[in-house]
């Protein structure tokens, strides 16, 4: 089997962001980036099928600009054979992602795409079921266990009720919860290795897709902020407070 | 013209979250038309169609959607959609899942996650786990939303009398098949619903001292909640989960018990009327968005919660 493996560079999910004063955006510069936390378990699952001896090839895709190649050579440090970086200026939105990675796979022909369930920027959620609708693919989406089978994959679901098994055929899209394993650190000599496996370079232009803006951002704000709490000394006090002053219990 | 919600049920019940979605939806238009697709759901479609919001129910029934694979139910919405200028469902898991896959058939790029109708093409929703809002106008056609069930009431679920169409199943997809569900049941009130949450953290240190959360969740008629730290140890199952990747919670009063405050926990719970944090770092980020905090050792407070609500004539149910 064949795996591509889809991920996004986003800004680090430690840092406390903030709002452009102008209210365009968000403040990326001179800021810390990093893979994107479920992109790091699809990786890893990849790896861990690759080892288990059920996969041939890794090959991982990013699509951003150009510094977007760090998590290509990341994925490659801990793993994956080789990578595309499709290079894009602006920031596309998950329908135009779903585009591109439907014209990859069309020349990639892999049998299973992972990806994270959902970016931790624009809290989208949309890019796998849109890439599994394209390609007209199953899609199982939320993923906390996947086993292996022949030509299908039984996955377990993370859903409000609890979980939720499938089994899809292969070819299919997975994304990825964040329990579905624990992601890898690259080792030193892993890392020198990488610096020799190939990253391809594609030019979102080239693909022949639309990828235009459908959605206009009007404006960005900080959320309204809480009002100072304060600190009590005792538990009875709190239970006095939320009784007498909150009126909640 | 026309709005589609998508309702979310288990074919006896219509799921909690759909009221609100419905309150949402006739906001951005008021023809509100229900789709309910389902394996023996008529009392679904019947309650959906006494929700006075709702002008019209379309039913679908067929063995094939008594689970939701989003395959299955994309194809019988794609069936229905041209009729309507947006569709609509909740932004829980159900919608999550389905709802991006209608939209990349439509050729729509999809508004996910919305807390706010400003009008038929502009809503507010949240960016960085709810650190940044952002106000969005859709320009396509056709337009494919969810919502957040938390943002908006539910709507009031007796009065109407819409009109219930039955339509026809599409065809079902082959290479998706269910196994199972594992339910977690509870006496207690739902999480994403309840008037009063208690999560447990890291601090808690292992599942058997979930115990001591529990027993003040009864005595408060209270939903259980954990940070994703607790979560990953293993001390209490994925579906208590509260925050960006998990379920995001505005009860009347949040109590997190020996939870940091982590952003991705904050972003499931900031938006709660009332908020105490119980924890012994008094530098924990958890403070800065609690209305009450206590720095003190867990295991001492919460016992001493308990003794102090049962000295209480009253509590509020």
């Amino acid at each position: 089997m064949k795996i591509l493996v889809a991920v996004k560079r986003v800004i680090d999910y430690n840092v406390q962001i903030r709002v452009k004063e102008d209210g365009s955006g968000v403040v990326t510069d001179n800021v810390k980036m990093s893979t994107n936390p479920p992109d790091d378990n699809a990786i890893e699952e990849a790896v861990k099928i690759k080892e288990a001896g059920k996969a041939k090839e890794i090959v991982v895709i990013t699509i951003g600009e150009e510094k977007a190649q760090e998590t290509v050579r990341k994925a490659l440090a801990v793993g994956a054979d080789r990578g595309i970086h499709v290079k894009v200026d602006n920031v596309i939105e998950p329908l135009a992602v779903s585009k591109i990675l439907k014209k990859i796979v069309e020349k990639e022909n892999p049998d299973l795409v992972f990806m994270g369930k959902q970016a931790i920027d624009d809290d989208c959620n949309q890019t796998g079921q849109m890439l599994a609708a394209l390609l007209n693919w199953p899609q199982a989406t939320f993923a906390s266990k996947i086993e292996v089978k022949d030509n299908a994959l039984e996955v377990t679901r993370e859903i409000d009720e609890g979980l939720e098994t499938i089994e899809v055929n292969v070819p299919a899209i997975v994304t990825c919860d964040l329990r579905l394993n624990e992601p890898r650190y690259a080792s030193l000599p892993n890392i020198m290795k990488a610096k020799k496996k190939p990253i391809e370079q594609i030019n979102a232009s080239d693909l022949g897709v639309d990828i235009n803006p459908r959605i206009e951002q009007i404006k960005v704000e900080e959320p309204p902020k809480r009002k100072a709490g304060i600190k009590v000394a005792s538990v009875e006090e709190l239970v006095q407070k939320l009784k007498n002053e909150a009126k909640v219990i | 013209m026309s709005v589609l919600l998508i309702a979310e049920h288990n074919n006896k019940e219509v799921r909690p979250f759909t009221y609100n979605a419905i309150t949402a939806a006739s906001q951005i238009n008021d023809d509100l038309h229900v789709l309910v697709l389902g394996h023996q759901a008529d009392d679904v479609a019947k309650s959906i169609s006494e929700v006075p919001n709702v002008k019209k129910v379309i039913h679908v029934d067929n063995e094939i959607y008594e689970n939701y694979i989003a395959e299955n139910y994309t194809a019988a919405i794609i069936k229905h959609a041209e009729n309507y200028s947006h569709i609509v469902s909740s932004a829980n898991t159900f919608g999550k899942n389905l709802m991006p896959r209608i939209a990349a058939l439509l050729d729509t790029s999809q508004v996910s996650d919305i807390i706010k109708v400003i009008s038929e093409d502009t809503f507010l929703r949240p960016i960085y786990a709810g650190n940044a809002f952002a106000t969005v106008k859709s320009n396509d056609k056709k337009k494919c939303v969810t919502i957040r069930p938390t943002s908006f009431d539910p709507a009031d679920k007796s009065g109407g009398s819409a009109e219930i169409t039955k339509s026809d199943p599409a065809e079902a997809s082959s290479s998706t098949k269910f196994l199972k569900k594992e339910e977690v049941k509870s006496d207690r009130p739902e999480l994403g619903t309840a008037r009063i949450v208690i999560s447990g953290g890291r601090g808690m240190q292992n599942g058997e001292n979930f115990k001591l959360i529990s027993d003040i969740a009864d005595k408060l008629n209270a939903a259980i909640g954990a940070s994703r730290a607790a979560v990953d140890a293993g001390y209490i199952t994925n579906d208590h989960q509260v925050g960006q990747t998990g379920k995001v919670v505005v009860p009347d009063l949040y109590i997190a018990v020996g939870i940091s405050g982590a952003i991705q926990h904050l972003a499931g719970m900031k938006e709660s009327k009332v908020i105490v944090a119980i924890n012994k770092d008094g530098e924990a980020p958890i403070f800065s968005v609690a209305d009450y905090g206590l720095e003190a050792d867990l295991f001492e407070a919460l016992p001493q919660f308990l003794s102090e609500l049962n000295k209480l004539n009253t509590i509020q149910k």
